[in-house]
């Protein structure tokens, strides 16, 4: 074990919590806090730091038991609100996938598609509390003679809502321009022709995973903030890749971990969960989430404070590129950069646009801090961590990380 | 769909012209009379909202300009629905007037209508769909 000026335990910092004493910052707020007072006091005076984010994120959705009905039936083929929920399950388990759209949607047919509802609408509408019309076939057994089932369900009404999401929380993200000579409609927003605009998808500093770059703290059990309430990391995310290419300073330099997260839908909020219309592309769920670092040590504290100018995003050429899965990186450019509002490629100056709303990230840090103050979100110790850099065994995605 | 308030004026040679039929009949158009005001022999007006598929849409329009009607576009006006709007910042993309900016170093997404040509490019971009076209009704 490292030997370190500053040691604490989870269960030291969980005390302090209760007792309404743990002191908890953003990660934002830390860095100046880092610099100031150096790593080891920053480690010693702080217990907790909260990041945030709030942007889509596609491998999302929600398992649904909206309960059994008389006579009973086994639903083989299920819609909410039109939308396919898939009904492979016992019977009467559906899972809403997020980028599911409308049964008839015209898709891109008359492009780009617009895709105005999806499963992500469906999953804001529940949380929302509206009513939501559930169509359910069946072939028919003994056991479950009922063949059809149409009715309004709602939230409250189901017998359980999970918002189950198989990959979240991308360790850094591609920046995205357009080479091509026409205007291009992707999952990173539209893209104008010739590199019109740079299109980035994180919070940069205050981000999950950048924050913990090694997943130190991060693991299977972490109580995190998700859509408003509380969830846990219950996975590694699927592509989780730590073995991505990293910085001097230990950060990935491109898409390398994800997280596999799940909470009780019926707790969250449609502030924190929005379902969402990318232009061309289809439908999304952008989700709020949030996850507490503790200050176990000088190690984490010099995590916790690399800023904006030392994360850098891959430049990817989504109009040629991308599609072609050639895996080619134009360059690197750094979150201040990004956030800056202009980046340089090749000499020519670029405006950079967010497709991640860092306001509302600040929002879920800062909520999230204040239910760390008033003991009301205590510390989950990972009961086993994400596999880390050395260890994945992870199949190539042909540099394709969405 | 699209859909756009226009003012049409007939001249006293198409005002007998069974033209508003056709664009329902011919183009599958949906209209909405807010005003109508001809006399028979002589010029006449109709504001009306046209709705329909784009295409369809365009092709009316171009029906339109051939028989010999004037077509004026209301101007729409474009609003922000605050309770959708997320901040995310997608529609600076687009937005060639820069009434859609970011404000630094908050990252907040601002809407200055001042400067809003109403091109209505942030509305189908908008990931939340929080950018809405009204029709400036004191244009009538």
């Amino acid at each position: 074990m490292a030997n370190y000026q500053v040691n604490k335990t989870y269960q030291e910092i969980n005390e302090k919590i209760k007792k309404g004493q743990a002191v908890v910052v953003t990660a934002e707020e830390i860095i100046d806090i880092v610099r100031r007072k150096g790593e080891a006091e920053a480690a010693r005076t702080v217990d907790v730091v909260t990041t945030g984010t709030f942007s889509p994120m596609c491998s999302s959705g929600a398992i649904i038991n909206f309960g059994h009905t008389k006579p009973p039936i086994k639903a083989s083929k299920v819609w909410l609100n039109n939308v396919p929920a898939y009904a492979g399950l016992a019977a009467v388990d559906v899972y809403i996938g997020a980028t599911e759209p409308t049964e008839d949607d015209p898709l891109n047919k008359v492009y780009p598609g617009e895709f105005k509802y999806g499963g992500g609408h469906v999953i804001q509408d529940l949380v929302a509390g509206k009513a939501v019309h559930l169509v359910a076939e069946a072939y028919g057994t003994d056991c479950y003679p009922n063949k059809r089932v149409e009715k309004d369900i709602t939230l409250k009404g189901v017998v359980n809502a999970v918002l189950f999401n198989p990959r979240n929380c991308y360790q850094n993200y591609n920046c995205a321009v357009n080479l091509s000579n026409r205007t291009i409609y992707t999952y990173m927003g539209p893209l104008r022709p010739r590199a019109g605009n740079a299109n980035f998808c994180t919070s940069g500093q205050l981000s999950p995973l950048f924050n913990d770059p090694y997943y130190r703290t991060i693991g299977i059990g972490t109580r995190i903030f998700l859509g408003g309430a509380v969830g846990y990391v219950c996975f590694p995310g699927t592509q989780h890749n730590p073995g991505k290419p990293r910085g001097e300073n230990g950060v990935p330099l491109g898409p390398a971990g994800t997280l596999m997260v799940l909470g009780d839908l019926k707790k969250m909020s449609p502030r924190y969960l929005v379902g969402v219309s990318l232009l061309g592309y289809g439908c999304s769920l952008t989700v709020g989430m949030g996850i507490p670092i503790p200050m176990l040590n000088e190690d984490i504290a010099h995590y916790v404070a690399i800023s904006d100018d030392q994360l850098l995003a891959p430049i990817v050429d989504y109009g040629h590129d991308y599609p072609a899965a050639t895996g080619r990186i134009l360059g690197q450019v750094s979150y201040a950069q990004l956030k800056s509002g202009k980046m340089n490629l090749d000499g020519q100056e670029i405006p950079t646009v967010p497709l991640s709303s860092l306001v509302r990230a600040r929002e879920v840090a800062q909520l999230l801090k204040e239910w760390i103050e008033k003991g009301q979100f205590l510390l989950g110790e990972p009961v086993d961590m994400l596999p880390g850099s050395e260890e994945v065994h992870c199949v190539r995605t042909g540099s394709r990380d969405s | 769909m699209h859909a756009e308030m226009l003012v049409l004026q007939f001249s006293r040679e198409v005002v007998d012209q069974p033209i508003i039929y056709r664009l329902v009949k011919d183009f599958s158009l949906e209209f909405n009379l807010l005003k109508a005001a001809i006399n028979p022999r002589q010029e006449g007006l109709i504001v009306m909202e046209l709705r329909g598929h784009p295409k369809d849409f365009r092709r009316g329009l171009k029906y339109l300009r051939e028989s010999g009607v004037k077509v004026k576009k209301v101007a729409g006006e474009v609003r922000r629905n605050e309770d959708l709007c997320y901040q995310c910042g997608t529609c600076t993309a687009v937005c060639p007037s820069g009434a859609l900016h970011i404000e630094r170093p908050d990252m907040a997404v601002v809407f200055d209508a001042a400067r809003c040509s109403a091109c209505e490019l942030c509305c189908p971009v908008c990931p939340a769909r929080a950018m809405e076209v009204k029709l400036n009704r004191s244009a009538l």
